[in-house]
C-alpha cells in the first residue's frame, strides 16, 4: 500500500506553506517524510540546492528540519529554559550552564514576542497549551532550525490560545523561517498560509498560493480531489 | 483576542467555537493562570524582600505546594511526642544514635531516588548492600587487602550488580520491579553464598575488626576536628551559594533576596553549630566519649555529590527529563538506555555504601540482614522526604530527611520499649500518611487551577 504517490512539492524560503487534507489525505505521511521518519521508496528531496537523504530524524535535525508534533514532547516536570535546551545544553566547566541557557532562551521568546509567561523558570506543566506550543516552537528556533514543521498546532486550543500561536506563526516567518503547517482548520490555514498544499488520498491535487483560494474551493479539493470552478481554480501541480 | 494567557491546561479543554461566556472564561482562566504561575516558580525568584519571599512562599504552601513543609513539621511533631514520653530522647547521647542509625536509611532512601526519579524501582537494594558489606569484609578480614581497595571493590561490585539489573531493564526492557525483585532473591542468595564458602566456619558472620571501616561509624573526631570540619562545610557552602547568586544578578538574572541568603546561611550555621555541640558533648553519664563521629560528614558529602550529579550535569537534567517524559527525551536525542543503565549503576553504588556504614556500625556483617525490610525502609525514606514514585520529582536531600523521619521512629520506640512488630506498623502509618498529605495537597491544587 502507498500512502503518498508521485508527490512533487515545493516549499518555498521564509513562508508559511499549509499542508490540508481530509483524514487519510496523507498528511501525517508527508510530514513524516519530510522530517525523516519514514524515508520515501523513490523520489528525491532537495534541500538548499542539492539532494539530500534523510534516514532518521537526527539526520532531519542535523539539516535544519524540526518537527513540533501535536503532543509537544516536553517535559511537564522541567522548567520552560531546561525543556527548551533539553538535549543541547550549553557547558561551563563541565556543568549546566544555567545563565547562558536563561539569557539565550529569553533572547529566543522575546524574539518571538511572546510575552504572557510570568517566569521562564516556570516547569510547563504550570502553561496554558498555548504556551506549551510556544515553548515547543522556541525551542525549534533557538536551535536555528531553517524548516519549522508544526503538526496540528491550533488543534485543541481555545480561540484566545489559537490567536495566540497564529501569531506565533507569523513571527517565525518574518524571522525568516520556512514553516509547514499541517491543518485541519480552514480558518487558521486562511489566516497565516501564504502558500496552500491541499492532498487528497495519497495524491497531491493542487498547490497555489493561498489568496487564489477561498474556503468552498479548498474544501471541495479536498473532500473530492477535484473543483468543478475549475476555471478559478489554480494550475493544478 | 490578543495573546492573552489563558488558563493553564483548561485552555486546552475549552471548546474553540466563540462564545459569549468566553470572554469571562478568559479572565478567570488567566487569574488561574497566574496563580498557577506563582505557585510553580521558586518564590525566592520572585520575591524582591524577605517579606515579599515569605508571602509568595506562603501562597505556594496554601497553593499545594507544600515541599518540604510537611515533612519538617512532621519530623518536629515526632520529636515532641517521643520527648514528651522519655526525656532522654533528645539527650545529646540518644541524637548521636539517631543520626548514625539514620546514616544507613539515607543511603538506603539516595539510592532508590535515582531509580525512582525514572520512574522505576529498585527492590535489590538492601541485599546488594549486603553483597557489598561481605565483599569488603572479606577482603579486609581473611585475604588481607588494605581497607581502600576492600572498600573499591566491593563497591565496584555493587555498581556492576547495578549495571547489570540496569542492562536487562533498559535493553531486554524487562520491568524493573520483577528485574529488581530477582536481585533481591539471587543477591540474598549470593551473600550466603560468598559468606558459606568464603568464611564456613564464623557462623555466618564476618567481624570487620579494620580500625578505619569500624571507626567510620563508631569512632568519633575530637572537638576541634569537628568544629574544623563544620568551618571547611559552611564556607564552601556559602561560597558556593553566594557566588551562584551574584553571578545571577551581574547578568541581569532573577536572584533571591540577599537578605534572605543571608538569613538562610545563618541558620545552616545555626544548626551545623547546634549539632557539633551535641557531638561533642559527652554522651550522658559514664560514657565518657564524644565527639563527630566520621560518619556524618561523609553523609554531608555523598549528599552534596549527589545533588550537584543531580541537579548540574547533563546526566542528571536527562534523569528528570525520562521522568517526566521519556519520549520526549528521547526526540530530545537524550539516550535513553545509557541515562537509565547509569542510574541503576549509582543505586547500586550508593547501595554498596549503605553496606560498608551498616557492616562498620556493627563491626561485623552477618547473612541474618534483613535485606528486604531495608529496601521497604529505601523506598520509604525517599517517598517519606517528597520524592514521587512515578518519576521526575526527587532530590538527595528528600532522603535525607525521609531517613532522618524513620530513623526517628525506630530509635524513640526503641527507646520506649516497644516491640518491632509496633515500629512495623507505626513506620507504615507514617508512610501513609506522608503520602495522604501530599496527595491531598495536589488534589487541592488540582481543583483550584480548574483542572479538567
Amino acid at each position: 500500500m502507498q500512502a503518498l504517490v508521485d508527490i512533487s512539492l515545493a516549499i518555498p524560503r521564509g513562508q508559511v506553506t499549509a499542508l490540508v487534507g481530509d483524514n487519510g489525505a496523507g498528511k501525517t505521511a508527508m510530514i513524516k517524510t519530510i522530517s525523516g521518519i519514514w524515508p520515501p521508496d523513490g523520489g528525491q528531496v532537495v534541500w538548499d540546492g542539492r539532494v539530500v537523504h534523510m534516514h532518521s530524524p537526527k539526520e532531519a535535525t542535523a539539516l535544519g528540519i524540526t518537527t513540533v508534533y501535536q503532543d509537544l514532547a516536553l517535559c511537564d516536570n522541567l522548567d520552560i529554559v531546561q525543556n527548551m535546551f533539553l538535549g543541547h545544553e550549553p557547558l561551563r566547566f563541565g556543568t549546566l550552564d544555567e545563565i547562558t541557557m536563561e539569557l539565550t532562551a529569553r533572547q529566543t521568546l522575546d524574539l518571538l514576542a511572546v510575552t504572557t509567561v510570568r517566569s521562564i523558570r516556570q516547569p510547563v506543566a504550570s502553561l496554558s497549551g498555548g504556551q506549551r506550543q510556544t515553548v515547543a516552537v522556541a525551542r525549534a528556533v533557538m536551535a536555528h532550525s531553517k524548516l519549522v514543521i508544526l503538526d496540528e498546532p491550533t488543534a485543541a486550543l481555545g480561540v484566545a490560545q489559537t490567536a495566540m500561536v497564529l501569531g506565533l506563526v507569523k513571527r517565525l516567518a518574518e524571522q525568516g523561517v520556512t514553516v509547514l503547517m499541517v491543518s485541519h482548520n480552514l480558518n487558521d490555514v486562511f489566516e497565516v498560509a501564504d502558500r496552500l498544499v491541499i492532498l487528497h488520498l495519497g495524491h497531491l491535487v493542487v498547490t497555489g498560493p493561498a489568496s487564489d483560494f477561498d474556503r468552498q474551493l479548498a474544501v471541495e479539493y479536498m473532500t473530492t480531489g477535484r473543483a468543478q470552478r475549475a476555471s478559478t481554480a489554480p494550475a493544478s501541480a | 483576542m490578543t495573546t492573552t494567557s489563558g488558563g493553564p491546561k483548561a485552555g486546552r479543554e475549552e471548546d474553540s467555537r466563540p462564545s459569549p461566556a468566553n470572554a469571562t472564561d478568559q479572565e478567570q482562566l488567566t487569574e488561574a493562570a497566574a496563580l498557577e504561575a506563582a505557585l510553580a516558580v521558586d518564590p525566592s525568584l520572585l520575591a524582591s524582600s524577605v517579606g515579599e519571599y515569605m508571602r509568595a512562599w506562603w501562597k505556594r504552601v496554601r497553593g499545594g505546594d507544600t515541599g518540604v513543609l510537611p515533612i519538617v513539621v512532621g519530623l518536629v511533631a515526632i520529636v515532641i511526642i517521643f520527648q514528651v514520653q522519655n526525656s532522654l530522647f533528645l539527650s545529646s547521647g540518644n541524637i548521636t544514635n539517631l543520626f548514625i542509625q539514620a546514616s544507613v536509611f539515607v543511603l538506603f532512601g539516595m539510592a532508590e531516588v535515582f531509580v525512582l526519579l525514572l520512574g522505576e524501582i529498585d527492590l535489590s537494594v538492601g541485599y546488594v548492600a549486603g553483597v557489598g558489606a561481605v565483599v569488603v569484609a572479606l577482603l579486609v578480614g581473611p585475604v588481607g587487602l588494605p581497607w581502600i581497595v576492600a572498600v573499591m571493590a566491593g563497591l565496584a561490585a555493587t555498581t556492576a550488580i547495578g549495571i547489570v539489573q540496569g542492562t536487562l531493564v533498559t535493553r531486554l526492557h524487562l520491568p524493573s520491579f520483577v528485574v529488581t525483585l530477582s536481585g533481591l532473591l539471587f543477591f540474598e542468595g549470593a551473600m550466603i553464598w560468598m559468606v558459606d564458602t568464603f568464611s564456613p566456619t564464623t557462623g555466618g558472620v564476618i567481624t570487620v575488626t579494620n580500625p578505619v571501616i569500624a571507626d567510620l561509624v563508631n569512632g568519633n573526631m575530637t572537638a576541634i576536628e569537628g568544629w574544623i570540619t563544620l568551618l571547611v562545610v559552611f564556607v564552601a557552602y556559602a561560597a558556593i551559594t553566594v557566588r551562584r547568586e551574584s553571578r545571577r544578578r551581574s547578568q541581569g538574572l532573577t536572584a533571591p533576596p540577599a537578605r534572605l541568603t543571608v538569613i538562610r546561611l545563618a541558620l545552616v550555621l545555626l544548626a551545623g553549630v547546634l549539632l557539633v555541640l551535641i557531638f561533642n558533648s559527652t554522651r550522658g553519664p559514664g560514657v565518657g566519649f564524644s565527639g563527630l563521629p566520621p560518619v556524618i560528614p561523609a553523609i554531608l558529602v555523598v549528599l552534596v555529590a549527589f545533588t550537584f550529579l543531580l541537579s548540574s550535569t547533563r546526566f542528571g537534567r536527562y534523569v528528570y527529563a525520562i521522568g517526566g517524559n521519556a519520549e520526549a527525551a528521547r526526540r530530545a536525542g537524550v539516550n535513553l538506555a545509557l541515562t537509565r543503565t547509569a542510574a541503576f549503576a549509582l543505586s547500586g553504588f550508593t547501595a554498596g555504601l549503605a553496606g560498608i556504614v551498616y557492616e562498620s556500625r556493627l563491626e561485623s556483617i552477618s547473612t541474618d540482614i534483613d535485606g528486604g525490610t531495608y529496601v521497604l525502609y529505601a523506598v520509604a525514606a525517599a517517598v517519606i522526604g517528597g520524592a514521587s514514585l512515578f518519576g521526575g520529582r526527587g532530590k538527595p536531600v528528600h532522603a535525607l530527611l525521609g531517613g532522618v523521619v524513620i530513623a526517628a521512629i525506630y530509635n524513640g520506640m526503641g527507646l520506649l520499649g516497644l516491640a518491632a512488630a509496633i515500629q512495623y506498623m507505626v513506620t507504615a502509618l507514617v508512610l501513609l500518611a506522608a503520602l495522604t498529605v501530599d496527595r491531598v495537597a495536589r488534589r487541592g491544587r488540582a481543583f483550584r487551577s480548574a483542572d479538567g
